[in-house]
């Protein structure tokens, strides 16, 4: 107890002098949600190698400018090297180079599948946690109807199914990239409209979204102006761990071989062409498993930052 | 006399419950002329919020309904109009402001902002112009620093200010009529006896009516000229602020003033503080005579057959009671 009084009087002592510089500036919600996230060390840490890895398959190719494919069977299987620094493949293709464009397609993918998820979710959720009553119910039961869907048998047969006709129309790459990002981001809208629906139940119901409805707010006003922006902090934080599913999502498709075309490489083709030479160019499977892992990872402790950072109960 | 500012008829709003009809607001008439102060009293639960809220149309229907009832503004009925034509009303002619500061502004947006949006909602103003409104409104309501504190959000503010804002807010289209439900039942005394206060320097500038709701029968006699006593969803008493006080002739009202505490007698003196005995009646079946029957202490056989109309027992002075 003695101990314990001159500790908690310096805190009182220091707590006044920290919070006086924060006073002065103006403190947005954003703003408060921002300095939160900057004590989160992870997530700082993960949010640096994520542009950097961004950075990379943006501006790899002009740093980087070895065609993907260029075949060289005199080269084949080489592990990395000055001339090739991840190493070759089975064609003695350059496999920085196919991993900074397959990087751009897994990303791609992962940030258009998630837009499309939560885009999807948050109509859903808003309309359902709106309307109430009948149409509330059916399009509950819709989402939980998709929520009983086995993700990766439904994943094939889609892809499977529509892989040609689209091709046709959009040719083999954007064919292939919108249908993915389709069927991915169709399938993972649930989680968000299920968050959205929630919020709004409880939000509609507060005493600030009454008092604009008295002071003459319309409907379409209130729900956009006034309920949406309070919704959207689980709504991030959903959106950042369906990026990264919607990656693995992809690469699971392309190693399985119903991604792209199988010439285009993609992080999980990459991979899917490596595993039959596991045992003698190790380096092949090591360095898109690695990329894979790296995006996932650090886009998952992202979102466990902007949780702790959004999480209503501090920001009040 | 000039036709009256708000005039309420007969209004009865139902809600439709599980259990049956909830007659939360049975047959109130209640009559608000221009510029004048008019308290609504009574326990929780008596109708005063649904009348209110009727009156701005704010009641969700389903399950609520309007059963009878004119509610004329300025001569004009309101229930008959839709949501947008309630819009042009809303904050333009009559404003609300709500008894929970803490929760009635939105915390995504600084408060001038939010006023802003009030002023840009219902008057041609460009964004610019509508924040210097905004922060001309906080200057009226006395928060220091108007023009730093339009750019601060509400957790910035106490529940004081806050009020202070949700009042600057009410008023930033000189509406002619504020509802005040209850705006100070949250709030520590010596703040509402300033948000009181500001009140009535704000009605004396803009020449407007309030409706104040409360239950604290001191701010009633301290800010309202009329009182309308009402139980059980109806109106029992209506009176001048003097003659309610001086002269309560509804067991209720009398009820009602004597369990007011009085700091002002010592212990010895001091009789036990008074209340009244049972609880208001379910308002799914209420009974047949006079709601108030079964606690009044004068009840006799006549109170329990027929409800008892409102009568004049002096000007201005109506009471709903056979004593």
């Amino acid at each position: 107890m003695a101990g314990s009084t001159p500790v908690s009087l310096s805190a009182d002592a220091a707590a006044p002098a920290a919070a006086q510089p924060r006073k002065s500036r103006p403190t947005t919600p954003a703003g408060e949600a921002w300095r939160r996230f900057r004590h989160h060390r992870l997530a700082v840490a993960s949010a640096v190698i994520l542009l950097a890895l961004f950075a990379i398959v943006a501006l790899g190719p002009f740093l980087w400018p070895v065609p993907i494919n260029e075949i060289d069977f005199s080269a084949k299987l080489q592990g990395p090297s000055w001339a090739h620094p991840l190493g070759t493949d089975d064609l003695g293709q350059d496999l920085l180079a196919r991993l900074i464009y397959g990087g751009r397609i897994s990303l791609a993918v992962g940030l258009a599948a998630m837009i499309v998820a939560v885009v999807v979710g948050i109509l859903v959720g808003a309309i359902s946690g709106m309307a109430s009553g009948r149409v509330d119910a059916v399009l509950m039961w819709v989402t939980d109807l998709f929520l009983s869907l086995p993700l990766l048998p439904l994943l094939l047969l889609l892809t499977y199914l529509f892989r040609d006709s689209v091709k046709s129309v959009l040719g083999p790459e954007g064919g292939a990239f919108v249908l993915i990002v389709v069927v991915i981001g169709g399938l993972r809208w649930m989680q968000v409209a299920r968050l959205v629906r929630a919020q709004f139940l409880s939000l509609r119901e507060k005493e600030f979204v009454e008092a604009a409805r008295a002071l003459g707010a319309s409907k379409p006003r209130l729900v956009l102006h006034h309920i949406l922006p309070n919704a959207l902090g689980p709504v991030i934080v959903a959106g950042t761990i369906d990026v990264a599913a919607a990656i693995i999502a992809e690469s699971t498709l392309s190693f399985l071989g119903l991604g792209f075309p199988s010439d285009i490489p993609t992080w999980g083709s990459v991979l899917r062409d490596a595993k039959d030479y596991l045992d003698i160019a190790p380096h092949w499977v090591l360095f898109p498993g690695a990329a894979i892992f790296l995006a996932v990872i650090t886009i998952n402790f992202i979102g466990d930052g902007l949780r702790d950072a959004l999480d209503p109960r501090r920001v009040l | 006399m000039a036709e009256p500012l708000l005039d309420i008829q007969g209004l009865k709003t139902w809600f439709k419950t599980d259990d049956g009809l909830v007659r939360a607001v049975d047959g109130v008439d209640l009559r608000i002329d221009r510029g004048e102060t008019v308290g609504v009293v009574g326990e929780s639960g008596c109708g005063k919020t649904v009348t209110a809220r009727s009156v701005l149309k704010l009641i969700d229907m389903p399950p609520g309904r309007f059963e009878a009832g004119r509610i004329l503004w300025q001569g004009r009925d309101l229930i008959p109009l839709d949501d947008a034509e309630m819009n042009k009303i809303r904050s333009r002619e009559i404003a609300i402001i709500f008894q929970e500061p803490m929760t009635s502004l939105n915390p995504v947006y600084s408060v001038g902002e939010q006023i802003a949006e009030v002023i840009e909602l219902h008057q041609n103003l460009s964004r610019k112009q509508a924040l210097v409104g905004a922060a001309d409104m906080l200057k009226l309501v006395n928060i220091p620093n108007p023009e730093r504190r339009v750019h601060d959000y509400p957790h910035q503010f106490s529940g004081g200010m806050r009020q202070r804002v949700m009042i600057a807010m009410a008023l930033s289209c000189q509406p002619k009529l504020l509802i005040a439900d209850e705006p100070t039942t949250a709030l520590d005394v010596t703040i509402q006896a300033q948000i009181l206060e500001l009140m009535q320097e704000m009605k004396e500038r803009f020449g407007m009516a309030i409706m104040l709701i409360t239950h604290a029968m001191g701010v009633v006699a301290e800010t309202a000229q009329r009182v309308v006593v009402m139980y059980a969803g109806k109106v029992v008493e209506e009176a001048p602020v003097g003659a309610l006080f001086g002269d309560p002739r509804h067991p209720y009202t009398q009820g009602l003033i004597r369990s007011i505490p009085r700091v002002d007698r010592s212990a010895g003196q001091q009789a036990r503080l008074e209340s009244i005995p049972g609880t208001v009646p379910s308002l799914l079946d209420p009974p047949p005579g006079c709601r108030f029957a079964a606690r009044c202490k004068y009840a006799m056989e006549i109170c329990t057959q027929a409800i008892p109309p409102l009568k004049e027992v002096a000007p201005g002075h109506r009471v709903a009671c056979v004593l």
